[in-house]
Order: structure tokens, then sequence, then C-alpha cells
């Protein structure tokens, strides 16, 4: 067992990294998109990146299994040229995506609006483009909240359980991450094995937390 | 000397700002009290406030609102210093000098110039009030502007630090031959530098022409 609760933590680890690193850009760019610019529809664009927050991740999980079954116009695209996505790793990692996003989005935006935005218009009397004050000012000037984000959203994914059962349906050795394995265990009255993989979440959890925080506190001093 | 020619209306709170302005000038001196709206004439100029109307800058048009022309504030070739200098705090002296530079010879030039370049490697965060100041100057010159905007540069130094800055921004000027416009509160720094000045309040020229004549205006005597 020892050795499948290692597998069990590696899995979701590798499954909330790809998470991360996916919803990343989208979050730095949705982030700076909401800190920075007035559009129609943004109070639209607002909810709907909200939504995953208080829906019930059980919902989102139906939402996601009903977009891409495979009798559903998306999953038979898919299916057509060979992507499986539904009740495999690849589901784990859509809903750790979805579900995590929020946060990311919330945490890097607000990074972008403790950007002084006066540094942006004196790189702008020096010559440099939008896209350039963006590289070279504005995110290393949030970074912190960047890295912040990343991290929160990474615990979000780790912590990540209605959506993922119902998409990726929690199947072991294929697709059962930390929090569903501890579910099915506690189902099957394996409670010590559930008891170990609680604590090795709650140790990971809080080493991200804190090191989110520690981040946060160090971009707040700069 | 370059010709700079103005006529912009700003929005503001409590009145729509009308300054206008047309002369060949190498330092003009931008005085009034404070809300004149001095600050808002630079953003207008640089492009970083929208305005209406026209400006041009040796003969180049940056603003003409009937013409809908309005050139971005990058492609303005205008460099601006603010009075809090807003050094790029993530980068170091170099990285801020460079930062606009058309070639690494003259951000050295600069430096020499600005006597920074025993600080090139340092964060910009850690300077002194007064490096700072020179800092920012560099890198507004580094870039090579047709016009530099400089508000109120020295206004946040004591007036020792302030009296040592003043020769530097001087010999810019002379060394680069760049031409400014200079908000200012203070008056030996107006007569120093100036070779025109402009007098505003509440949104309006009060007075336009040389330096001498802006000097009973302001409370000081032409004599002293």
């Amino acid at each position: 067992m020892n050795q499948s609760i290692f597998g069990i933590a590696l899995f979701s680890a590798a499954t909330a990294a790809v998470a991360t690193l996916l919803a990343l850009p989208v979050a730095v760019g949705l982030g700076w998109l909401l800190s920075r610019r007035s559009f129609p529809g943004k109070s639209l664009v607002e909810t709907v990146v909200s939504l995953p927050l208080v829906l019930p991740p059980v919902a989102v999980g139906l939402l996601m299994l009903q977009l891409l079954g495979r009798e559903r116009p998306l999953g038979r695209l898919l299916d057509a040229v060979g992507i499986d996505v539904v009740f495999t790793w690849k589901a784990v990692v859509l809903a750790m995506t979805v579900m995590s996003l929020p946060l990311m989005v919330m945490t890097i935006r607000a990074g972008f609006e403790h950007v002084n935005r006066r540094f942006e218009a004196m790189a702008a009397t020096l010559g440099a483009s939008p896209l350039r004050v963006f590289w070279t000012i504005t995110l290393p000037l949030a970074r912190q909240s960047v890295v912040a984000g990343a991290l929160l959203g990474f615990a979000r994914a780790l912590g990540e359980f209605g959506a993922t059962i119902v998409v990726a349906g929690g199947i072991p050795g294929q697709s059962q991450t930390l929090a569903v394995a501890i579910f099915n265990l506690t189902e099957a009255g394996r409670e010590s094995d559930a008891n170990t993989l609680m604590f090795v979440s709650i140790a990971v959890a809080f080493a991200v937390l804190a090191t989110a925080s520690a981040v946060q506190r160090q971009g707040r001093r700069t | 000397m370059i010709a700079l020619e103005f006529d912009v209306h700003v929005r503001q709170d409590e009145f729509t700002l009308h300054l206008h302005d047309c002369a060949d000038v190498q330092v003009l001196g931008l005085v009034g009290p404070s809300g004149a709206g001095k600050t808002t004439l630079l953003e207008a100029i640089a492009g970083l406030r929208a305005a209406t109307g026209v400006i041009r800058v040796g003969g180049r048009t940056l603003l003409d609102t009937p013409a809908s022309v309005d050139v971005p504030s990058r492609m303005r070739r205008v460099g601006y210093v603010p009075q809090d200098s807003l050094l790029f705090p993530h980068l170091t002296v170099r990285g801020n000098l460079a930062y606009g530079a058309r070639d690494a010879a003259r951000v050295e030039a600069v430096a020499e110039m600005l006597e920074v370049a025993s600080v090139l490697d340092r964060a910009a965060s850690v300077l002194s009030g007064g490096e700072r100041q020179r800092v920012a100057l560099g890198r507004a010159l580094a870039a090579a502007p047709d016009l530099l905007l400089l508000d109120e540069p020295l206004g946040a130094l004591d007036p020792a630090r302030r009296d040592r800055i003043l020769p530097y921004v001087l010999r810019a000027r002379q060394a680069l031959g760049v031409a400014m416009v200079w908000v200012t509160h203070d008056l030996d720094e107006l007569t120093h530098a100036a070779d025109r000045a402009l007098v505003v309040d509440r949104g309006s020229v009060v007075y336009a022409g040389p330096v001498d004549g802006a000097l009973p205006l302001l409370g000081r005597d032409r004599s002293r």
C-alpha cells in the first residue's frame, strides 16, 4: 500500500502541475484583461470565470461530462482525432484546470491592479510597445502575485474532488487522485490508509499555502 | 532650439484647461500655482492624457484633433521626468538607462555625463534621492527625445541637493541640445534654466514670453 500511496500522491501532483501550467497563461491573460481594460461584456466574463467557485463542483463535472461525452459534438470531434478524455488522466487535468482557474485569475488580477500604472506610462514614453510594457514592466512587477496564484491554483487542483469524480471517474491506476482515493478508501472501510492519505494531503496543502503566503508578503514589501 | 506649438483643451474635474503657446524654445519654463494645469499639460504633450487640439514639436504633429491625428505616446519621441522619478524598481540603474536607449554607447555617455556610471549595476530601489533624479533624467535622455518634459525634477530634493543636481540638468541641455519644458516653483531654477516662460493659472495662460517679463507676475523684481 505504501508504494500505492506514493503512486497516488505522485499522480495527483503530476496532474495538478500540468493543470496549473495549462491554467497559468489563461489566468495571466484574463487577470491582465480584467484589471487593465474596459470592454462590453466584462461583467459577463467576470461571472463566467468565477462560476466554478460558487457552483457545486459536481455540477461543473457534469457539465464537462456532457460537453465531452462521446455522443456530444465536442466529444465526437475529439474521438475522431483519437483523443479520449472522459474517465482518463486527461479528464483529471481538465477538471483541475477548470476548478483552479478562478482562484488563479483573482490572485493574479489583484497583483496587476497593485502595479502602479505610471510605470507603464513611463515605459510608453520611452518607446515601448504595449506588449513590451507587459513583459518588461507589468508582469515582472506583479510576479509575486503570479507565483502565489500558481501555488494557490496548484493547491486547489490537488484538493479537487467533485468535478474529477464525475468526469474522470476516479478509476484506480487510471484517474484516481489523492482526494478521490481518500473517498474510495473510506468507502471501502480502509480507514488507516485513508488517514495516511489525509495527512499527506494536509502536509502538501500546508506547504503550498505557506509558500504562497510568503511569496505574497514578499511582494507587498517590494 | 525647437519649434514648440500647442493649443490644447483637457477636461478636468473643476475646469476645462485650455493652454496654448507657439515659439522656438530651448527651455520653456512652466510656472503657476498648484492645480493650475502644469502637469496636465505635460501629460497631454507626452500623450499620457486624453486631450483635444493641436500639439506640434519641431514641426512634427503629435496631436491634431480636427485632422484625427493622435500619435501614441511610444511614438512621440517626448521624454518625461516626473517629480517622483518613477525608476523601474525591478531593474538596475543600467536597466533603467537602457530601457529606451537607442544604443549602449548613449547609455554610457549619459551615465558619464550625469555621474552615475559608478552605480550602474546597483538596484534602482536603493539609490539616494539625488541619484534617482539623475538616473530618471538619464533614462529619458538616453532615448534621444526631441523634447524633454521635466515635472519639477528637483522639487522633491532639499535645497542643498537641488543646487547639486541643477548643474547636471543644465549640462544635459548644453551637451545634448535637447529642448525642454521645465515645470518649476523655484524662480532661481526658472531664471537659470529657461529662455522663455509660460505662466498658467486655473488652466489658462496668464503670460507667455521672456523670463524677465514673468518675474513681476511671480512676485520678484526683475532687478534681483
